[in-house]
C-alpha cells in the first residue's frame, strides 16, 4: 500500500472540500482498503467520514425509510424499524459479506462503489429510493449508471437512502459459493400501483426487469413469470455462471421471491 | 492407573491455541533482521531475456537484490523429486532442473526469479516492483488431457512425459476382458485442489558466524527431511550446520512437505548478507506457488460376469505434475495410486497405466490423501455405475465383491493385514437407514425436488513406512520413524518424536500412549517436536503415519525404558530381573516389594549407595533413563470403511444439498475418540468440498483464474450437515497399538460418496467435480427433456 494522507472530516461540508481527483471517501473501507492493498487503487488522500454524526441512523416516516449514508450493515439489519417496515431490507443486510464485513461495511459505501453483484443497489431500484447528497436528491433510477459508475460527481457525498415502503417485497439472491457475493439476486417490491422487479448480478449494472415487472403488475403470482425465457445476450458470462444460468436464475429467484412475499 | 489410550482426553494444546499463544513462525522476530520479497513470473511460460536490478536496488532500505545468476554461481541445488519411478519401457522418469531462483526459464506463474531484502517488509515491496524483468512469452501448456500434444515445457523431456509407468499385467487383463458379461467404463476427471493450510508459508532465516550455523525456521511438516534435502541436493549447509525448526505450524494436508524455494533461498541469502531474513507469503502468494493437489484426467474399465462378479480393471491415466517434479509429486500418482485403484475388492486381473506430464501451472504434489482419493474415486465411481447398469443394489455389488478373508492379497501390491468390510457395510448401512431413503425420495419428489444417495467402500494404504518395501519402489529415503524418552531424575518425561504436529493433537494423544505405557501421569509428559536440534531423526508427518509410525516408535522406546526400570529395580530391592513385572510400577512378584517409575528414574540417575539412598545400578547398565527407538514397521497399515451420502438437488437452480452424511470407518485402535473425530471432520470437509465447490483452474495462458477466495471456493461449516459418524474396529495386526490411521480417510472417500449422490439424483448421468450449481442445473434440464421424450 502506498502512502496516503488521512482525514477525519467533522461534516459533510469538510468532506467535500477535502475531495480531490486524488482522494476518496472512506466509510467501512470494505472495498477501498482491499483496493488500496492489492495497488488496484492508489489515493493521495482518504477522508474518512464515519465521524459525521449526521450520516448514520435510520428514521421511519409514514412512506419511507431513511438510512444515513455511513450506517453499517448490521445496524440495517438489527433494526427494529427496518424490520417492520420493510423486512426484506433488513435481511438483505443480514446476507451481505461476513459479520467482520458487516460489522464495518455501509450502505452509502455500497451503493456508491455500485459493485455489479452488491445487494443493496437492487434494493435500491425496487424500493423507488431516493439518494440525498450533499448537493441534491437522485432518483435511484438515474443514480446507476454501469459498472462501479454512479451519477455521483468528485466531491459529491452520499449523505442518506431515502427507501419508500413497499406493500410486499422480498429479496433473493443466488450467492456465488466462494465470495457469496450475488451471483444473481432479484429484489421484488409491490408498490401501489406497480411492481419492481431489481435485478443485479446478472448484467454490468443493477436494473429493473422490465418485462417481469409488467407481468407481475398484471398479475402478482409467480405463475405469470414461471418459463419466461430472458434475453441472455447482455449478462454476465464467467466461470462462475455463463448467461444463459444467470438468465434462469433471474427468473427462479424472480418467482421465490414472489412466492416469498 | 486407568488407561488413557482409547478416552477423550481433552487437548493439551488448546490452553495455548485458543488464548492466542501459539508460535508461528510469522511470530519470530530476529534482531537485526531483514523482509524478503520474491518477484515472480507473471508469465506461465516465457524465457528470461534480461534482469534490470539497477533501479531496485537504488529503492530506499534495500540491502540485497539476488537472482538466479547469483544462486547458480553459489552452486545452490535445485527443488528435487523424492521418489524415481521407471517407465513401463525400464526408463528413468525424466525431471528438468528445478533452481531456487529461475536463471534461464520460468514455467509456471509465480516462479520466483529474484528476491528484494530489504530493512522493511513495504521497502522490500516498493523495490520488488521496480526490478525489470524483460521476458520473451512463450506458448504455454495447460490442460492435462492435451499436455502430450504441446509445445516441448523442458529442453529434452518429449511429449512432456516425466514417465509412463505401468503396475499390473495388460496380458492377464486381456484375458480377463475377453471373458467378461459385461465393461463398465468411465471418464472421469479429478479436479486440481489447492490445499489452502490456514497459515500461509513462511520462514525466517538466520546466520551466525561465529558458529556458522544456519537456523531456519520454516513451516514445515518434516524439519529433519527438509534438512537432509537442503543439504544433501540444496548443498545450503552440511547437516551439523544446518537447524530447521518448524515450530507450531497451522495446517499443512501435505502442502508444507516439500522444501520449497523461498527455504532455500532465504538460509543461502542469510548467510550472504549475514542478517537474518523474514518471508512470510501473502494468501496470493499461496494460491499461486503452494503444491496443488490431485489433477488427473482418467479412462477406466470394469469387466464383469452378468451377475457381478469383478473379473478385471484397466485404469488408464494422464497425472499432471505441474512444472516441476516436487517430493512426493512422482510417486503420489504411482505407487500411492495404482495399488488403491482396485479398492476393496477382489478383482483378479488388473492394471494402472500413468502418463505423467509437465504442464506450465504450479507444482502437483501430495495433498490429503495423496493418490488414494484419485484411486477410491476411480473404482467407486465405476463400481456405483456397474451396479446401475446390472441392475445390482450398490451395497449388496459391493459385499459380493468384498474379501471376507484376511490377510487380504489384494491384486497388485499390498497384503492387507486385518479388516472386516462387510460388518463396515452393514453398520454404514443402518447408520445411513439405507432402507429408509426411497421413502425419502419419494418425500423429496413431491417438493419438487430430486433425491439421491451414493456409497462408497475405501480401504488405503497408509501408515507409509517399511523403508524395505519404499526403497524398493523407488524412494530416495527409507521412512521410518525415530523416538527419543528421557526421565529427568525427578520423574517427568519429555518425549522426543521425527514426527510433526501441524494439528493433529501429538502432544495429547503421544501422551496418553507414553502415560499408559510408563505409568507416568499425562501431566508430567511433555512431546517435543519439529526442532533438528532437539531429536534425533525424524521423516515427519504425512501419508496419516504419525501414529502408526511415529507412536509405534514411542512405544518401543517405553517398553526399553521398562526393561532398564525392571533391571534397575530387580538390582535395588535385591531380585531376580526375571521376576520383576511393570504394572504401572515395579513390582517384585510374589512379594509386596515394589518401586515407581520415578524412584527407578531418580535411582538411575544417582547410581550409587549413600546413607538412606540405596540405587546401585546392575552390572552393565550406564547411569541415566533415556532410551531412544527407530521404529520401521513390516508394513503399511490399511483403515477402510463405508460412507453414505444423500444428497437433494433443487432442479431449478442446480443446488445441491448435502441432507445427510455418514461415515463408518475401520481405524484399528482408536487413541482419543475426540481428536480421530475432528480428523474425520477435518478430512470429510475437505472430500466434500472437492466434490461440490473446490475447483484451481487455469486458462490457456496458464493464468489462475482461482487465485483468490474470490473465486476458489473453498468450504464453509454452512455448507456441512451434521456428520454422522461411527467405527468398526479391527485391529492392525503389524503393530503393538493395533492402530491404522485416520487422517485422509475422509478425504480420500467423501468425493466419491458425494458424486455418486449427485449421480443417482441425476439418474446416472454423469457431472465433473465439482458439481456446481450450473452443471447441475444442465443435467436437471436434460433429465426433465429425456423424462418428456420417455413419456
Amino acid at each position: 500500500m502506498k502512502d496516503f494522507n488521512y482525514h477525519s472530516a467533522k461534516d459533510s461540508k469538510e468532506a467535500s472540500k477535502l475531495a480531490s481527483s486524488s482522494s476518496a471517501f472512506l466509510a467501512g473501507g470494505m472495498t477501498t482498503i482491499p483496493s488500496m492493498k492489492l495497488g488496484l487503487a492508489t489515493y493521495k488522500d482518504l477522508i474518512d467520514i464515519k465521524n459525521i454524526k449526521k450520516l448514520s441512523g435510520i428514521k421511519v416516516s409514514g412512506k419511507s425509510i431513511t438510512i444515513g449514508a455511513a450506517t453499517k450493515h448490521v445496524e440495517v439489519s438489527n433494526s427494529k424499524d427496518v424490520k417492520k417496515a420493510i423486512p426484506s431490507l433488513s435481511s438483505l443486510a443480514e446476507g451481505i459479506g461476513d459479520p467482520q464485513v458487516r460489522n464495518r461495511g455501509t450502505i452509502g459505501g455500497s451503493i456508491a462503489n455500485n459493485d455489479p453483484s452488491a445487494d443493496y443497489p437492487s434494493a435500491c431500484i425496487a424500493l423507488n429510493a431516493t439518494i440525498h447528497t450533499n448537493e441534491r436528491k437522485i432518483e435511484a433510477a438515474k443514480f446507476f449508471k454501469g459498472m462501479f459508475e454512479t451519477a455521483l460527481k468528485k466531491g459529491e457525498l452520499i449523505e442518506a437512502i431515502e427507501f419508500q415502503i413497499p406493500e410486499k417485497s422480498s429479496y433473493q439472491k443466488h450467492p456465488n459459493p466462494a465470495s457469496r457475493y450475488a451471483i444473481v439476486g432479484v429484489y421484488v417490491a409491490k408498490h401501489k400501483g406497480d411492481v419492481n422487479v431489481a435485478v443485479t448480478g446478472a448484467k454490468s449494472c443493477v436494473y429493473n426487469d422490465k418485462e417481469m415487472s409488467k407481468a407481475l403488475s398484471g398479475n402478482f403470482s409467480s405463475s405469470s413469470i414461471d418459463g419466461m425465457d430472458l434475453d441472455s445476450s447482455e449478462m454476465n458470462s464467467d466461470m462462475h455462471a455463463s448467461a444463459d444460468f444467470r438468465a434462469s436464475l433471474v427468473v427462479t429467484q424472480a418467482k421465490k421471491a414472489v412466492d416469498a412475499c | 492407573m486407568a488407561s488413557l489410550v482409547g478416552s477423550r482426553v481433552e487437548r493439551k494444546e488448546d490452553k495455548r491455541f485458543l488464548t492466542g499463544k501459539g508460535r508461528y513462525t510469522a511470530d519470530i522476530n530476529l534482531a537485526n533482521q531483514t523482509y524478503a520479497i520474491f518477484v515472480r513470473s507473471p508469465h506461465a511460460r516465457a524465457s528470461i531475456k534480461k534482469i534490470n536490478i539497477d533501479k531496485a536496488l537504488k529503492s530506499s532500505g534495500v540491502v540485497s537484490i539476488l537472482t538466479g545468476k547469483e544462486i547458480a554461481d553459489d552452486k545452490i541445488g535445485g527443488l528435487i523429486a523424492g521418489w524415481a519411478i521407471r517407465s513401463e519401457d525400464g526408463t528413468e522418469m525424466k525431471c528438468p532442473g528445478n533452481p531456487p531462483l529461475a536463471k534461464d526459464n520460468v514455467n509456471f506463474v509465480g516462479d520466483p526469479v529474484a528476491v528484494v531484502i530489504a530493512e522493511s517488509l513495504a521497502e522490500a515491496k516498493e523495490a520488488a516492483e521496480k526490478v525489470e524483468v524483460d521476458y520473451k512469452v512463450l506458448k504455454a501448456v495447460t490442460s492435462t488431457a492435451d499436455a502430450m500434444n504441446g509445445d516441448t515445457i523442458h529442453e529434452g523431456i518429449d511429449k512432456n512425459l516425466c514417465f509412463d509407468w505401468l503396475l499390473g499385467d495388460r496380458q492377464k487383463v486381456k484375458e480377463a476382458f475377453d471373458k467378461a458379461d459385461k465393461v463398465i467404463s468411465i471418464d472421469i476427471i479429478n479436479n486440481r485442489l489447492i490445499p489452502n493450510a490456514m497459515e500461509p508459508r513462511a520462514c525466517v532465516a538466520d546466520y551466525n558466524a561465529a558458529s556458522e550455523e544456519i537456523t531456519l525456521y520454516t513451516t514445515s511438516q518434516n524439519p529433519h527431511l527438509s534438512r537432509l534435502i537442503m543439504s544433501a541436493f540444496g548443498n545450503v549447509a552440511p547437516e551439523h550446520k544446518l537447524r530447521v525448526v518448524a515450530p507450531d505450524v497451522g495446517g499443512g494436508f501435505g502442502s508444507k512437505i516439500n522444501v520449497y524455494n523461498e527455504d532455500i533461498v532465504c538460509s543461502w541469502a542469510a548467510k550472504k548478507i549475514n542478517r537474518a531474513i523474514k518471508w512470510v507469503a501473502e494468501r496470493s502468494e499461496s494460491f499461486l506457488t503452494d503444491i496443488h493437489g490431485r489433477d488427473h484426467v482418467t479412462h477406466a474399465e470394469l469387466a464383469v460376469t452378468k451377475d457381478g462378479k469383478f473379473l478385471g480393471f484397466k485404469n488408464e491415466t494422464i497425472a499432471n505434475l505441474g512444472a516441476y517434479a516436487r517430493v512426493f509429486g512422482t510417486v503420489t500418482p504411482t505407487y500411492l495410486f495404482g495399488p488403491c485403484a482396485t479398492g476393496v475388492y477382489e478383482i483378479p486381473a488388473a492394471y494402472t497405466n500413468v502418463k505423467a506430464v509437465y504442464t506450465n501451472t504450479a507444482p502437483v504434489d501430495a495433498y490429503r490423501g495423496a493418490g488414494r482419493p484419485e484411486a477410491t474415486y476411480t473404482i467407486e465411481r465405476l463400481v456405483e455405475k456397474a451396479s446401475m447398469e446390472l441392475g445390482i443394489d450398490k451395497t449388496e455389488l459391493r459385499i459380493k465383491n468384498f474379501p471376507t478373508a484376511f490377510p487380504f492379497k489384494q491384486t497388485l501390491v499390498h497384503t492387507v493385514d486385518s479388516g472386516d468390510y462387510v460388518a463396515g457395510m452393514e453398520k454404514a448401512k443402518q447408520m445411513a437407514d439405507y432402507k429408509g431413503f426411497e421413502a425419502r425420495r419419494k418425500e423429496s419428489e413431491a417438493k419438487g425436488k430430486l433425491r439421491g444417495i451414493g456409497v462408497t467402500s475405501y480401504f488405503e494404504a497408509c501408515g507409509i513406512a517399511p523403508s524395505a518395501a519404499v526403497m524398493s519402489l523407488g524412494c530416495g529415503v527409507g521412512l521410518w520413524e525415530s523416538a527419543e524418552v528421557r526421565f529427568n531424575p525427578t520423574g517427568q518425561v519429555t518425549v522426543y518424536t521425527g514426527s510433526h504436529s501441524h494439528g493433529q493433537s501429538h502432544q495429547t494423544t503421544f501422551a496418553q500412549i507414553a502415560a499408559d505405557e510408563l505409568g507416568v501421569p499425562i501431566e508430567n509428559i511433555d512431546i517435543v517436536h519439529g526442532d533438528t536440534d532437539k531429536g534425533t531423526f525424524g521423516m515427519g508427518t504425512y501419508g496419516s503415519r504419525s501414529l502408526a509410525v511415529g507412536g509405534i516408535a514411542i512405544v518401543n522406546a517405553c517398553k526399553k525404558i521398562v526393561e532398564k526400570g525392571k533391571r534397575v529395580t530387580a538390582k535395588m530391592l535385591e531380585a531376580n530381573p526375571e521376576d520383576v513385572e511393570f504394572k504401572g510400577e515395579f513390582i517384585v512378584s510374589k512379594s509386596n516389594k515394589k518401586k515407581t517409575i520415578g524412584e527407578v528414574a531418580f535411582a538411575c540417575y544417582l547410581p550409587g549407595v549413600r546413607d538412606e539412598m540405596k540405587s546401585p545400578l546392575p552390572e552393565g547398565d550406564e547411569p541415566g533413563l533415556k532410551e531412544t527407538s527407530f521404529y520401521d514397521p513390516s508394513n503399511f497399515s490399511f483403515p477402510a470403511g463405508t460412507h453414505i451420502a444423500e444428497v437433494e438437488i433443487d432442479p431449478e437452480t442446480g443446488h445441491v444439498k448435502l441432507e445427510k452424511y455418514t461415515a463408518c470407518d475401520d481405524f484399528g485402535r482408536i487413541i482419543n475418540p475426540m481428536v480421530v473425530e475432528g480428523q474425520v471432520h477435518g478430512g470429510l470437509a475437505q472430500g466434500i468440498g472437492q466434490a461440490l465447490y473446490e475447483n484451481a483452474e487455469y486458462d490457456e495462458t496458464g493464468q489462475l483464474m482461482t487465485g483468490s477466495y474470490m473465486d476458489y471456493t473453498m468450504p464453509r461449516a454452512d455448507n456441512f450437515p451434521e456428520f454422522n459418524i461411527g467405527y468398526t474396529c479391527t485391529h492392525a495386526t503389524t503393530n503393538p497399538l493395533g492402530v491404522k490411521g485416520c487422517g485422509e480417510a475422509g478425504a480420500i472417500a467423501a468425493p466419491p460418496t458425494v458424486m455418486n449422490a449427485v449421480i443417482d439424483a441425476l439418474g446416472g448421468q454423469e457431472v465433473t467435480m465439482p458439481a456446481t450449481a450450473e452443471k447441475v442445473w444442465k443435467a436437471c434440464k436434460n433429465l426433465k427433456k429425456s423424462n418428456a421424450k420417455a413419456a
